[in-house]
Parts: structure tokens; sequence; C-alpha cells
């Protein structure tokens, strides 16, 4: 069928797919969870935030499961070096993913603790929106790395300025599409706050992209000679102010989709600069690549045609699912 | 403190956690298709009420496996990363296979089964009952193969300490997949139908709903018993293939120390693993071999054909494997007596039955995770039976320190989450079916 080495490139790409595929679906509910004190005044903004994210989220959320479950089973040494290297800042990932998962149906029906789970379903939002964006960082702008391949620095390793730019620029990005989605589910108050917080967040992303820009220029000199990073970079500033346009003319579906273009377009930069190394070392020759990080070309094959049999249908059946629930949000659905 | 065990600790309590949930659903989901089914046939809305009721349970029950499930896919990277350079060519797709085929397939579905009920048509619902209790059977399925290649790994070779995946259907179809797959679904059908008869028989005794009680209770209990029965013939399965694949293991079981001609079937007894002895030991001479060779004298390896260091601890196995057993053998009483009264037409009126169904809440929990542990404690030393040792799976990066801390967080937060869980489904299970339960699902239209 293919050569090991397409293989290995289709998976760099179907890996790129699924992250960012995650990124624009959960992108938008952990947006909304960050948000919510801050577009939520009374009850029934609360529970019409929830009801717009209560049916969607966990589906979501697989897309995540399906990337790290996909980055395991082709690039199984990239897999281990960073989910082993970066081990404290994923326990609070995952931390965060724990409670936030329970904190909508613990809100509902544990009405003790009502204040603790709304917590932690912003908490849970906030957090991970952050440090995805630093994790990425990371990965992108370079980590010690040793001979036998294994992270070489520590948590604090993580927190340099190329990620933390990586991180405030995915919580941004992340923060400013949940607002898209937030007018788009929502009527009267709600809805004008909505719209009046993803202007504001188009600014702050746009701050946070030139930011990012300028720290990959210093740190990463090299990606700067990427002819498609720069081609994309511009699709993000299109979009950015398409976006901010459709916002203020009140297109809310036209937002959100242009709020989709530009995150997916700053995927197209991480994917430009990045390939074809999955974890970059400080070190050059001892950076992770699609070639000595990955699965043999049987398991890339088999892998293959696990995801070409799966996930169109998982495609269908997720966009039956959205046209199920659109429509503007009600308070109380599903018993929220 | 030695960071192998605390990795072994924490995976222990995250997939010992976790496993609480997954089993509820494979049975909540497959009396969540029975009932639709029935309500289709009979048009009877009391079908229709149970069906809201359960579908209420069956999320909060859902959701608490999906937030305790996020942590299993990370934790072969987070804690095992040489176990995932390793065996990653292998034991990644079935994990990446699951959830492709079915995390999206239960999660979005369940969202319908949930928030959709008057959004969308009634066959729509029943076919989304169907794809929720698919989703979570395939969900069964690849974390069955994923597991069983630790424990009979084939259709792979080794390059260099790497093993590379040489023929997929044999490395997923491994020969202890399909029984073990079998043997903890039955064991899910009984978790979740024992739940549904314990809240039925909750409602009787309280003298509420009393036609929809009669009518889950029924329901509930043609399931649970007939996977009792069906049970008893999956395990032995079972038992016969962990004597072949793996006999030390089975040796364990069995507290089984020397080979034998005529094994015995060991009902009681504490293993003393320093004296190779078993105290107070009752047994059933012949049994053993009976059972996994169907002849009384076949031959049954004991733990002294295998070298020391590649034994499986004794006591451990040993009191899980039994404890296992009893309940089986309990849930096939339970389901008998069950049937006897409901044929007898006595079940609603028999108080001390229905007293005893919210005792046995806890048995098949513990069936469950008591069997789990055998199958896992009795694999070691190994990670991946003869191919990889747990001691040399861990992580070299990550210190003890720091698995001790994301340990007490860990336990902090599924106690928080374990406590809060029991508060709310109690709650839903007061409300009762009918009533006030439709109320929630009017709301989206």
């Amino acid at each position: 069928m293919f050569a090991w080495n397409v293989l290995q490139d289709i998976w760099f790409l179907l890996i790129g797919v699924l992250l960012a595929g995650y990124a624009i679906l959960d992108g938008f509910d952990l947006g909304i969870g960050a948000l919510f004190p801050f577009l939520a005044r009374t009850e029934d903004d609360k529970r019409t935030l929830i009801a717009a994210v209560g049916p969607v989220w966990d589906g979501n959320e697989v897309w995540l499961l399906a990337g790290g479950g996909a980055l395991f089973a082709a690039f199984p040494m990239a897999y281990a070096t960073v989910f082993s290297g970066f081990y404290l800042a994923l326990m609070l990932v995952l931390f965060a993913l724990i409670l936030r998962a329970v904190s909508l149906e613990f809100r509902a029906h544990d009405p003790a603790r009502k204040r603790f789970w709304e917590a932690a379903f912003v908490g849970g939002s906030a957090l991970p929106a952050l440090l995805f964006g630093v994790a990425l960082g990371n990965v992108v702008g370079g980590v010690p790395i040793d001979a036998r391949s294994e992270f070489a620095g520590t948590f604090f390793t993580l927190l340099r300025p190329l990620p933390l730019s990586f991180g405030l620029l995915g919580l941004c990005a992340i923060l400013m599409h949940g607002a898209a989605y937030a007018a788009l589910k929502s009527e009267g108050d709600l809805l004008a706050r909505a719209r009046k917080t993803a202007r504001v967040l188009a600014i702050a992303f746009a701050a946070a992209f030139a930011l990012s820009l300028a720290m990959v220029w210093i740190y990463l000199p090299a990606a700067v000679r990427s002819v498609p990073a720069w081609v994309f970079a511009a699709f993000v500033w299109l979009s950015l102010a398409l976006f901010a346009a459709a916002v203020k003319k009140g297109r809310d579906g036209r937002a959100f989709a242009l709020s989709s273009a530009a995150f997916l377009s700053l995927w197209g930069i991480v994917g430009a600069i990045q390939y074809p190394n999955l974890v970059r070392a400080a070190v050059p020759e001892r950076s992770l690549t699609i070639a000595n990080a990955s699965s043999s070309a049987l398991t890339l094959k088999v892998m293959l045609l696990i995801a070409l049999i799966g996930m169109p249908v998982v495609i269908g059946y997720t966009i039956f699912a959205f046209r199920v629930f659109k429509g503007k949000a009600r308070p109380g659905a599903g018993g929220y | 403190m030695d960071a192998v065990l605390l990795a072994r600790l924490q995976f222990g309590l995250t997939a010992g956690f976790h496993f609480l949930f997954p089993p509820t659903t494979l049975g909540l989901s497959l009396l969540v298709v029975v009932i639709e089914a029935l309500y289709l046939r009979t048009k009877n809305e009391a079908y229709k009420e149970l069906s809201v009721y359960l579908v209420k349970i069956l999320g909060t029950v859902f959701v608490m496996g999906v937030a305790t499930g996020i942590a299993l896919e990370f934790a072969f990277g987070n804690n095992w990363a040489a176990y995932s350079r390793t065996v990653g060519d292998i034991f990644g797709a079935p994990l990446a296979a699951e959830a492709v085929f079915s995390f999206f397939l239960e999660s979005v579905f369940l969202g319908i089964l949930v928030f959709g009920r008057d959004r969308v048509s009634p066959k729509t619902y029943r076919l989304s009952a169907f794809l929720v209790f698919l989703g979570a059977h395939l969900s069964g399925l690849w974390i069955i193969v994923a597991n069983s290649w630790m424990q009979t790994p084939a259709g792979f070779r080794m390059e260099g300490d790497r093993a590379v995946l040489a023929d997929f259907w044999q490395a997923a179809l491994n020969p202890s997949t399909v029984v073990r797959f079998v043997h903890t679904i039955l064991g899910g059908w009984i978790t979740g139908a024992l739940v549904a008869m314990a809240i039925a028989a909750w409602l009787m005794l309280k003298g509420r709903a009393a036609g929809k009680a009669a009518l889950l209770m029924k329901t509930s209990l043609a399931v649970f018993a007939a996977a009792a029965v069906l049970q008893l013939g999956s395990g032995h399965a079972h038992s016969i293939q962990v004597t072949r694949t793996q006999p030390e293991k089975m040796a364990a079981f069995e507290a089984l120390w020397k080979t034998e001609d005529g094994a015995p079937f060991t009902v009681f007894g504490i293993p003393d693993e320093k004296n190779e002895r078993t105290l107070l030991a009752v047994r059933i001479p012949k049994m053993l071999s009976l059972l996994v060779h169907f002849d009384p004298n076949g031959r049954v390896l004991g733990l002294e054909e295998f070298a020391r260091d590649e034994r499986p601890p004794v006591f451990l196995p040993f009191a899980s494997y039994h404890v296992m057993i009893l309940f089986g053998v309990v849930f096939i009483l339970l389901g008998a007596v069950g049937v006897w009264l409901l044929a007898r037409k006595k079940l609603a009126s028999s108080r001390r039955y229905l007293k005893f169904l919210l005792f046995a809440v806890p048995l098949p929990y513990l069936a469950n995770e008591t069997g789990w542990i055998a199958a896992e404690v009795g694999r070691q030393p190994w990670a991946v039976y003869k191919i990889l040792r747990t001691s040399d799976a861990v992580s070299a990066t990550v210190p003890a320190g720091n698995i001790l801390f994301s340990l007490i967080l860990f336990t902090a937060i599924y106690a928080l989450i374990a406590v809060a869980g029991l508060t709310v489904l109690l709650r839903t299970v007061r409300g009762g079916p009918g009533d006030a339960a439709t109320a929630g699902t009017k709301g989206g239209a």
C-alpha cells in the first residue's frame, strides 16, 4: 500500500486533524466553562450556558482521547517521552478534566456542594485551556532531551517565554471560541454580553498571536523561513478581522465558523513549523521525529484502516447530533 | 518509597475505581434497550417512565466512568513510559480504536439519550439507546483486547527489546480475548441488573410505583438470572484457558504448590507463601483436574515448576479468586430464588428477599474487582507475560515523590467523587420512576 515514510506523514497529519478537531469542538465548551462567571449573571444564564454544552461536551472531549490514543499507537516514543516528562503539568490537566467531567452532573443534582461543582466547572475548564498551549509550546519550542530520549528538565523547564506565550494564545483562542458559541446559543442580555466578550477577546487573541509570533521569531528563528506558516498566519489575521466584523453585525453562526477557521489556521502554523518533529529537542539530533518515534509500518497501516473506517462514521453522527441540538439553548434541558 | 510500588498503587487505585462504573453501564444500557423494546411492543407507558428513570441513572454512572477513564488513557505514558516504548507498537492501537469505534458512539448518543428525548423521533431514540449499548460493549471489547494481550501476547515479534506487530488479528484475538470479553461483559450485566433489581426492591418495600417496580423487577431479574447462570460457563472456560496459557497463574489461584495428577480444588485455605503450604485447607479431591481437564487424574502444574522470580504472589490472587467464585455462586442462587418467587407470584410480598437484594448491591462490584485483582496480580511479575517485567515498565524520569503527590490527589478527588456520586445517584433513585422524573426532558424543546 504505502511506504513507511508516507504512513508516518499521514499519521502526523491525522494526529494534527484529531487535535485540531479537539480544539474547535471541546475548545468552545472549555471556553464557555472558563468564561462562565463573566458571561452568566443569573441562574437562568448559567443554566442556559450549561444546556448549550451539556449534550455535546463529552463527545467533544473524545477527540482528545482519540488524539492521545493515536499518538500512543502511531508514535509511542513521543507519547512516552512527553507524558512521562511533563508529568506534573499533565497531572494538573487530568485533575482538572476529571473534576470538570462530573461537575455539571453534580452541580445539578448535588445541591449541598453546588458552588464547589460550579467552581470545578470553571477551574476545570480554564486550567486545561491554558496548559494545553503551554505543553504544545514546549514540544514546538524545544525541550531538553537526554541520550535515552527521556525528558531532562523539570516542571519549571516548561514555563519558559515561548511556551507561556503559546499558553496565553491557546487560552485566548479557546475563550474567544467559547464566547462565539455562547452567542450562537443564547438570547437577550446573555447574547449581548457574549458578543461583547467575543469582541474583546478577538483583540486579546490578536495581541497573544503577535506575542507568540515574536517569541517564535526570537527562539525558533528557523521557523520563520517556513512559507506555509506565513500563509496560515495570514489566514489567522484574516479570520480574526472577519470574526470581529461578523460579531459586530450579529452574524453569530458566521462568527463561530470564523473563530474555528482562526483556530484551525493556528494548527496549520504549528504543523508547518513542527514537521517532521514531534518533540523538538534542545540538541537537534535528539529530537523525536515521525521517523525515529514511529510504530512499525504494519501498525500504522492497521491504524489507518481503523481511522478510514471509523472517522467518517464518527463525523457523520456528530453532525447529526449537533443538528438535533441546534438552535438556542433553554435553561433546564436534561434536568440541568 | 519505591517508584514502582507507587506507580502500581496509582494504577490499581485509578483502574480499580474506574472499574466500578463501566460494568454498571454495560448492564444498565442493556436494560434500557430491553425496556425500550418492551415499550415498543406493549405500548405500556410504564416502560417509558422506567426508561426515563434508568437513563438518568445511566447518565450519572456514565459521566463518572468518563471522568475516571481519562486518567487511564494517559497513565501508560505518565507512569509506564518504558512499557509504552516496549509494546506501544501493539498496545496503542486498541486504545485508539476504542476511542474511534466506541467512545464517540457512547458519548454522542448518550447526549441524545439524556437530553434529546423530545428532540428526536421514538425510533431514533430507540436507535440511540441501542448505539449507547453497542458503544459500551465495543469499548469493553477493545480494552479487553489490550488487557488480554498483556496476559497472553500473540501476533508479534521482538525487534531488539521492542515488541512489533506481526499479525493484527492474532494479536487482537489472542488466546484469552474472547473468553475474557464474555466473562467481563456478563459481570457487567450481572452488576447493572442487580442494581436495577435492588432499586425495584426498594420501591416495592416502600410501596411506591408498584406496577412499574414490578415490571422493572421482572425485566432485570430475567437478565440477572440468565447472566448469573451463563457466567458459570464463561468462568469455567476462562479458568481452562488460564490453566493452558498461564499455568503459574492457575497454580496461584488454587495455591497449588506441587504438580499433581488429580489436583484438588481448594474451597478454603490460607496460603502461607513462605513455607509453601496452605493452612486450614478444605479441599475437594481431584476436583481441579476434573474442572480444567475434564479428567479427575489430569495433571495440573504446581508453583514448584516455575522459577521463583517468575512466580506470581499467591495470597492475593488466591483470596480474590475464591471470593469472586463465592459471589458467583451467590448470584446463581439469588437469581434462582428470585425466579422461583416470581413464578409463585410471591416476589412482591417476600420482604426478606427484597431486603436481601438491597444489601446485595456491593456484591457484584466486589466480584468484578476481585476477579480483576486475581487476573492482574496473578499476571505478576510481568507487565506483559514473559516479555516485560512490571519493574522494568515504569517511567524512568518520574520521581517517586511526584507519583506520591499525584496518588494523594487522586485519592482525595476520587473520594470526593464517590461521595458526591453516591449522593446524586441515591437522590435520583429516590425520585422514583414517573412523577417528577420526566420534568427534566421537557425544558429543551
